[in-house]
């Protein structure tokens, strides 16, 4: 069994045998003809380019009919290209002045375009070789009247293994068995991982070498929410990943059902449901599946990846990714909670005695300045393409955040000398999840734009537990009086500073506690997306007044046990079929 | 270039972040295509040739990303008119004809 780690375009989960696609090799049968020949050359050329663009004419109307925009501009400069007046003069050019046959001709010239956006340094730019090498192979087929590549008549699910795919070839995925698809090569904003994701096919690339050691025939299991392929998984593996590929079926059914419906409670009060991320990729996830926004997400996960720290570029882009992934809707940013088990311990001279009340988040940030402004200037950068907000983790006194609110006037100034303008108000605010922000709330509902309650840390500094330790992990529950009071007490300073407040950690998926947190007056929630279903049928179910009972009741409790109790029946009362 | 009337020269910068990829190339040599002028473009920044205005493939190859200043040039009768038009199309950030799909990433 062999786990190979790359970067996921598409999420989901499939199995199949491989198949793995060689490079093509276009045979030119002659380079030269001769001089009688040469009108004939031309006439195949013309011929060839009117083909190919008709094809490609066809195929934006297809692509748009099936697939949408995204997919259909793809080809809108294939196009372009293919009517371009010197690019086809200058083949036009070799066939008459040195008698080369079309092909030889018009594989020259590509050839040559191609060497140029290699040496150029931009990546986006460097991406255009892929372009110009299906626009090359479309007209060669043409000239040539080659077979295409023919997946189409598979008889069961396959996972396409190859070095690359061109958007031509990845476009004619759509009709086929290909269940999901491994590459060496790929960017994450290329052509192909586009047409990937628009074919809601799973998908893995920049594997390196994932098509040197798959053979044809190998089980291959592709996870694209990990960001792993599986070759010859184990039966324990190939069992896991059975159920979770009939678990993310299943989910994206119910989800479905559900998406076009709004969270409002039976009395006409409107919920929001957001999502929480990892990957810009999830923000189509949530938010094509019904939610209303990105309530939370997580920028660390930028760090995880063998070339260590994302440059700005790189951020900017996964930040602009995500943020166009919402299509409008509210996106809420958190800067880099790093810490604990992560990129702050490989850094420390000795590893910290206690993780978990040391140099991370926000505190680490502070103190490498360059790498905070490197990310806010990212962010800042990419809020120009909707509506974002910018949120600070674990921030713990007003000093902390006013410090941290400079740095970002700062970044801004940075960028305004750049000649890069960007929204001044960007609305700033924070995750509470200590107990002193807590204790703390109305001198900071005065300076922050919108609170998020972070119940995961909360939770565990309020009772003194480390979730992760399983000698204690019995003793960290939400149902802990001590945790419904102070939310209890947070959200009332919120209400009466008017200040918004959600709540984004752990809690806020899980139905047990969405009539608690519903009837404290709470209206926004965020959550992992596969979530999203069940919260939002309890919230159709119930009225606020019913919700708001539940609440007073729950604060009145003494023990974490009862409180789970008595939630857990009022949960069945509105939901009896479902387990809680 | 041939001189069938005048020739206007102007300096645009290119504000949007992913700079001329593949939808702000085809927005310019739509607009440009518009116009009897020959038109030529410039990347002064990187020190580049002239390419067709025009021209798909070309006007690619200027790899004029975010920050770039590019030289646009018309020749003809409609010059003027030609290179307010691209300096307007350029400096709008291309959001002329966009219509705003959330993925794009060309």
């Amino acid at each position: 069994m062999e786990i190979l780690r790359g970067i996921s375009v598409a999420p989901g989960v499939a199995i199949g045998e491989a198949v793995v696609l060689e490079a093509e090799d276009y045979r030119i049968p002659y380079r030269i003809v001769p001089a009688e020949g040469v009108a004939d050359e031309l006439s195949r050329l013309a011929s060839a380019f009117e083909k190919s663009i008709e094809e490609l004419d066809k195929q934006a109307v297809w692509l748009n009919a099936h697939l949408g925009h995204d997919a259909a501009n793809v080809f809108e400069w294939h196009i372009g290209v293919l009517k371009d007046e010197r690019l086809r003069g200058s083949i036009e050019a070799l066939i008459r002045d040195e008698h080369a046959a079309a092909a030889y001709a018009a594989g020259t010239v590509m050839r040559k375009y191609q060497q140029r956006f290699m040496q150029m340094s931009d990546p986006l730019l460097v991406e255009r070789i892929r372009d110009v090498q299906d626009i090359e192979r479309r007209l060669l087929r043409n000239i040539l009247g080659e077979a295409r590549e023919d997946l189409a008549h598979l008889s069961k699910p396959v996972i396409l293994v190859a070095h690359d795919l061109t958007p031509t070839q990845t476009a004619q995925l759509a009709g086929t068995m290909v269940a999901g698809v491994a590459l060496d090569a790929g960017a994450a904003t290329s052509h192909t991982a586009i047409l990937l994701r628009s074919l809601g096919r799973p998908g893995v690339i920049g594997l390196n070498d994932v098509s040197a050691r798959v053979s044809g025939g190998d089980i291959v299991i592709i996870d694209g929410a990990n960001q792993l392929v599986i070759a010859n998984p184990n039966d324990a593996t190939l069992d896991e990943y059975r159920r979770r590929e009939v678990a993310f079926v299943r989910l994206a059914d119910e989800l479905d059902e559900l998406k076009n419906l709004a969270a409002t409670t039976r009395d006409g009060h409107r919920i929001n449901l957001f999502s929480n991320i990892e990957f810009p990729r999830e923000a189509l996830v949530g938010i094509a599946k019904g939610s209303d926004g990105i309530g939370l997400y997580r920028t660390e996960f930028l760090f995880l990846r063998p070339e260590g720290a994302p440059t700005e570029e790189e951020q900017f882009e996964a930040y602009t990714e995500a943020i166009r992934g919402a299509d409008g809707r509210p996106v809420t940013i958190r800067t880099f909670d790093l810490g604990a088990d992560k990129y702050t311990q490989q850094r420390s001279y000795e590893q910290e005695r206690n993780p978990m009340l040391g140099l991370r988040s926000i505190r680490y940030s502070l103190q490498n300045l360059d790498m905070f402004k490197v990310q806010l200037r990212a962010i800042l950068r990419a809020a120009s393409h909707g509506q974002v907000r910018l949120m600070f983790p674990l921030i713990n006194s007003l000093m902390e955040f006013r410090q941290a609110k400079m740095t970002v006037h700062d970044a801004i100034e940075d960028l305004e000398e750049a000649g890069i303008h960007v929204r001044k108000d960007i609305p700033i605010g924070m995750m509470l999840e200590t107990p002193a922000a807590a204790i703390q709330v109305k001198e900071f509902c005065r300076e922050v734009n919108f609170i998020s309650v972070g119940t995961n840390d909360l939770i565990q500094y309020l009772l003194a537990v480390d979730r992760g330790n399983e000698r204690v992990s019995q003793f960290y529950s939400p149902s802990h009086p001590a945790v419904l009071h102070v939310l209890r007490d947070v959200v009332r300073a919120c209400t009466s500073g008017q200040v918004d407040c959600s709540v984004c950690g752990e809690m806020a998926g899980q139905p047990l506690y969405t009539l608690f947190l519903l009837g404290l007056g709470l209206q926004t929630f965020s959550m992992a997306p596969s979530n999203i279903p069940e919260v939002k049928k309890l919230v159709r179910l119930v009225t606020m007044a019913q919700a708001r009972r539940v609440a007073r009741r729950a604060l009145g409790f003494e023990t974490d046990r009862q409180v789970t109790n008595y939630l857990r029946d009022e949960t069945r009362k509105v939901l009896p079929e479902d387990p809680i | 270039m041939s001189d069938a009337g005048a020739q206007v020269v102007r300096d645009v910068k290119i504000a949007n972040t992913e700079g001329l990829h593949a939808r702000p190339v085809m927005r310019f040599i739509d607009v440009a295509s518009r116009f009897q002028s020959k038109v030529s473009v410039m990347n002064v920044t990187r020190r580049g040739e002239r390419v067709d205005g025009k021209s798909a493939m070309q006007m690619m190859l200027l790899e004029a990303t975010q920050g770039c200043v590019l030289r646009i040039e018309a020749c003809g009768a409609d010059a003027a008119a030609t290179v307010e038009a691209l300096a307007a199309l350029v400096e709008s950030g291309f959001f002329q004809t966009e219509d705003q799909s959330p993925t794009t990433k060309n």
